[in-house]
């Protein structure tokens, strides 16, 4: 929702397709499969678009979403109304009936690290909301300015067009900022439930600036509360680095690039391409360096491609245009929803795979609120969302079990718990269901190593709490038993006055605390 | 007899001094601001070694350590600074008490042991510690064997003192416990000792009167000797001139319950006079399931094992005659029991194995070595 804040691009950066088309081919990907996984799918979209829409402006996020009780729709089914309200940027008047009314096709000439799986979650939740109740989703909004704007919309599936029912216009007293969003829709709430409560305790945890609250349809009230108003700086736009491209994207740029030879063409579409390095590219894939991009045929795309991948000189990508959650909120986030004895974090430096930068994030946490299972609590999150699905076949997954924990001195039954934060301008998802990552070679040894490196700071937490609860056994040792000799041999011996045995006792705290 | 009598008090004095001298160790050391710390015997396997001229294990050379500076021999130093605090209490007050006892009294004194196990070894450790059996400081186990015969014996235990009883005066026989270890004995018509595996067998002795017929102290061993019943064959063997001869059933076990009699276990290699080298195990005899006829069961594997374990054991190395039955044994893979001879009738042992035994003993000398 934020790129109405920031950018308000221009709609030419947009292609419409048939909603209905997309929506009925795409209904499984986006999640929207079953009643109780597209209900799930429905506040989680919505709740991203919320954060996203108050990131964009460092602002911390208040969201308040509502699921309430409608009406009986089959057995398994029921009619739900659902209201999320943000404290976002809000969205310009103008674009509200698109936004929220037509399914539209996100831009990729440009690349953003974004929560949204799809970019358009949001809209298919709507849309699913009116194919399964036929009512109409409200959206009051307001910048911030003098107005507020309430609208009433349904979606022309077939022509794929915002229908606007109503439309009201509201003085804003107060300069009240952010959005509103409610509609109704059908699903089967008992059944989501354990995975909804769990996907807002695992936001609560990348999310420490943010508070949410929900209430459910049985007026039970869960309420994450903010640790901290730092935030991190909002992610960047950044064009795509050569290594990264398809030959898809590159016709796509040809169709709309102003630039009239491949040298502007290339510096002003790649990131980490200058003069220099367009000059020498093009020598080595023989391309005239005044060459029109426009009259270049689909054979000469395809080997630009291949060349572009070949090519050995290009920087590194940039990662100043990712925005990892950083150390100090990591900790933040953890610290507040498990509450643990002991607790290391760990950023990696930027890497990259296949032309993509990313970043990974690691925490690990010991004990106290930590729960204790027969293995490792995994907490997964790509660009702050968490993965809750298909956890074994995530590349984190079998990181960890690689580990040869022993060495750690780790048990998989310790009250310990992982948190693998990866953010990039691409998620190296595996599948189109967006749950969990591939394992690919870059993103599996940041992940070894990212784990060896708070395994190791467990290991000496862990020794170090071992060694002074070894400390404190032995002086309670010495001073109960040294006593006891004392009285025995003054008894056996026949004295009548016990010996002195402060000294020796003191003794030994000295050597213990020489010993730490 | 008078002089028997010192011997028993005298004795109680050592173990008292020797308990004190202990005490005033530790409490030296405590005083001279040292951890109190002691050296004993080890008991460990490589320290345990057969001695021929003492005719049992016996300990070497290696000592080890317990330092109260070492934080895993603190507990167990202090533990055996209580139990001879508690040996000393019973000893002084002439109380006797048993190994389960220890383990639950030491609890008054929030000195818990982790299981009895624990506490008996600590025992051994003062026993290794001091040279004196755990009977010396009144601590006796739970086990019991019993003795019948003509001895008259005065008792020196609290209440009774002075008092003399004769050992005919009960038909089950009397149990050797505390009062008849510690006693003195006075005067006796017997001129051996035969002890028995079996407490069956041992009241069909006194039935059949053998106590008289052979002029004889019967003692019933329970199977395996209690220490302190080894201990009193010992006395009866050292102090009355008495031989001594051991009957068991005819099976590798037997034979061995035999052999702790007289060669005593590596178990108790810290202490002495717990055996009676010169005692004489009289049967059951492989030979005399040959020469008897006897009804038999066959050697099951765990037996034979353990005979060939025997027969590199080095107290069946100093007597033929062990050698020799064991091969028999292995030869004919039968074993037997005492109660074997009843298919000749049930007084047959006694009429006509038993004096053969003992005739076989005195004529030939077989099997027996004397010094």
């Amino acid at each position: 929702m934020e790129k109405w804040c920031k950018q308000q691009m221009s709609q030419a950066t947009f292609e419409e397709m048939s909603a209905s088309d997309f929506f009925y081919r795409n209904r499984d990907i986006a999640g929207l499969s079953n009643p109780s996984r597209s209900i799930f799918v429905a506040i989680r979209e919505a709740v991203e678009n919320s954060l996203d829409a108050a990131e964009s402006q460092k602002i911390p996020p208040n969201i308040y979403v509502r699921l309430s009780f409608e009406s009986e729709a089959t057995k398994e089914t029921q009619v739900y109304k659902l209201r999320v309200e943000d404290n976002g940027c809000g969205i310009p008047s103008r674009f509200i009936p698109s936004a929220f009314g037509q399914v539209l096709y996100g831009s990729k000439y440009k690349l953003k690290q974004a929560r949204g799986t799809f970019g358009l979650g949001g809209k298919m939740a709507v849309l699913y909301g009116q194919i399964t109740t036929h009512q109409p989703v409200t959206v009051t909004s307001s910048t911030g300015q003098e107005k507020i704007y309430i609208f009433k919309l349904m979606i022309d599936i077939q022509r794929n067009k915002p229908i606007i029912l109503d439309r009201k216009v509201l003085i804003n007293k107060d300069n009240w900022r952010g959005t509103i969003i409610e509609f109704t829709l059908e699903g089967d709430y008992l059944r989501a439930m354990p995975k909804i409560i769990e996907y807002f305790k695992q936001t609560a945890m990348v999310n420490p600036y943010a508070n949410l609250t929900f209430v459910d349809p049985k007026g039970r009230l869960y309420k994450f509360m903010r640790a901290t108003t730092n935030m991190p700086d909002p992610p960047k736009e950044t064009m795509p680095h050569p290594y990264g491209v398809d030959v898809e994207l590159l016709q796509r740029l040809i169709q709309i690039t102003e630039f009239m030879n491949m040298s502007t063409f290339l510096r002003g579409h790649f990131h980490r391409v200058g003069e220099i390095t367009a000059q020498k590219f093009l020598e080595f894939a023989g391309i005239p360096a005044n060459k029109s991009p426009k009259k270049l045929t689909h054979e000469e795309i395809v080997r630009l491609m291949q060349n572009l991948k070949k090519y050995k000189d290009f920087l590194p990508p940039d990662a100043s245009c990712l925005s990892p959650l950083g150390e100090e909120l990591l900790k933040a986030g953890v610290t507040k929803e498990l509450n643990p004895e002991y607790l290391v974090v760990h950023q990696r430096k930027p890497s990259t795979y296949a032309g993509h930068p990313f970043i990974l994030e690691m925490a690990m946490a010991y004990g106290r609120g930590v729960p204790k299972r027969s293995n490792f609590v995994i907490y997964r999150y790509a660009n702050k969302i968490p993965l809750l699905y298909d956890e074994a076949s995530d590349v984190a997954y079998r990181v960890i079990a690689n580990v040869n924990w022993k060495r750690y001195k780790v048990h998989p039954d310790m009250p310990i718990a992982i948190v693998v934060h990866i953010c990039s301008t691409k998620v190296p998802y595996k599948t189109v269901g967006k749950e969990f990552i591939s394992d690919r070679p870059e993103v599996r040894r940041e992940e070894a190593n990212a784990i060896r490196e708070v395994a190791r700071q467990l290991q000496h937490f862990l020794a170090r709490q071992e060694h002074v609860h070894n400390e404190k056994k032995r002086l309670g040792i010495f001073s109960k038993y040294l006593p006891k000799i004392a009285e025995f041999s003054t008894t056996l011996a026949k004295e009548t006055k016990q010996p002195d045995i402060e000294k020796l006792l003191k003794s030994v705290q000295k050597y213990g605390t020489e010993e730490s | 007899m008078a002089q028997k009598k010192a011997k028993i008090s005298e004795r109680k004095q050592d173990v008292l001094n020797r308990l004190q001298a202990f005490g005033k160790t530790i409490y030296n050391q405590l005083e001279e601001g040292q951890f109190p710390s002691v050296t004993m015997p080890s008991r460990s396997t490589e320290n345990i070694a057969y001695d021929e001229a003492v005719r049992q294990y016996v300990l070497g050379e290696k000592s080890v350590g317990r330092s109260t500076r070492n934080i895993r021999h603190i507990k167990p130093f202090t533990q055996l600074a209580w139990v001879a605090l508690f040996s000393n209490e019973l000893t002084s007050h002439r109380k006797t008490s048993t190994l389960r006892d220890v383990y639950y009294s030491a609890q008054a004194y929030e000195m818990t042991f982790q299981d009895q196990q624990e506490s008996n070894n600590i025992i051994t450790d003062l026993e290794t510690l001091t040279g004196f059996a755990r009977e010396d400081f009144n601590i006796f186990p739970e086990e019991r064997s019993a003795i019948f015969g003509d001895i008259d014996v005065g008792y020196t235990v609290p209440g009774y003192e002075g008092k003399t009883v004769n050992l005919t005066s009960h038909p089950d026989g009397v149990l050797i416990g505390p009062a008849i270890t510690s006693a003195d004995f006075i005067k006796t018509s017997a001129d051996k000792v035969i002890a028995i595996e079996k407490g069956a067998l041992f009241t069909r002795f006194i039935e059949e009167n053998v106590h008289n017929k052979h002029k004889s102290l019967l003692i019933s061993c329970g199977g395996q000797a209690p220490r302190q019943t080894r201990s009193f064959i010992r006395r009866l063997h050292d102090e009355l001139g008495l031989p001594v001869y051991i009957l068991t059933d005819g099976d590798p076990w037997g034979m061995h319950i035999a052999q702790v009699i007289i060669s005593g276990s590596a178990n108790a290699a810290h202490l002495r006079d717990l055996n009676t080298p010169d005692a004489v195990w009289s049967g059951v005899w492989a030979s005399d399931i040959i020469d008897y006829k006897l009804p038999t069961d066959p050697l099951d594997e765990v037996d034979i094992k353990r005979l060939y374990e025997l027969q590199k054991d080095p107290r069946y190395q100093n007597d033929p005659v062990w050698q020799r039955e064991i091969k028999v044994f292995l030869k004919i893979r039968r074993k037997t029991e005492l109660e074997a001879f009843s298919r000749y009738g049930l007084t047959y042992i006694v009429d006509e194995y038993l004096p053969a035994k003992l005739e076989q003993k005195a004529k030939a000398g077989k099997g027996i070595k004397r010094k």
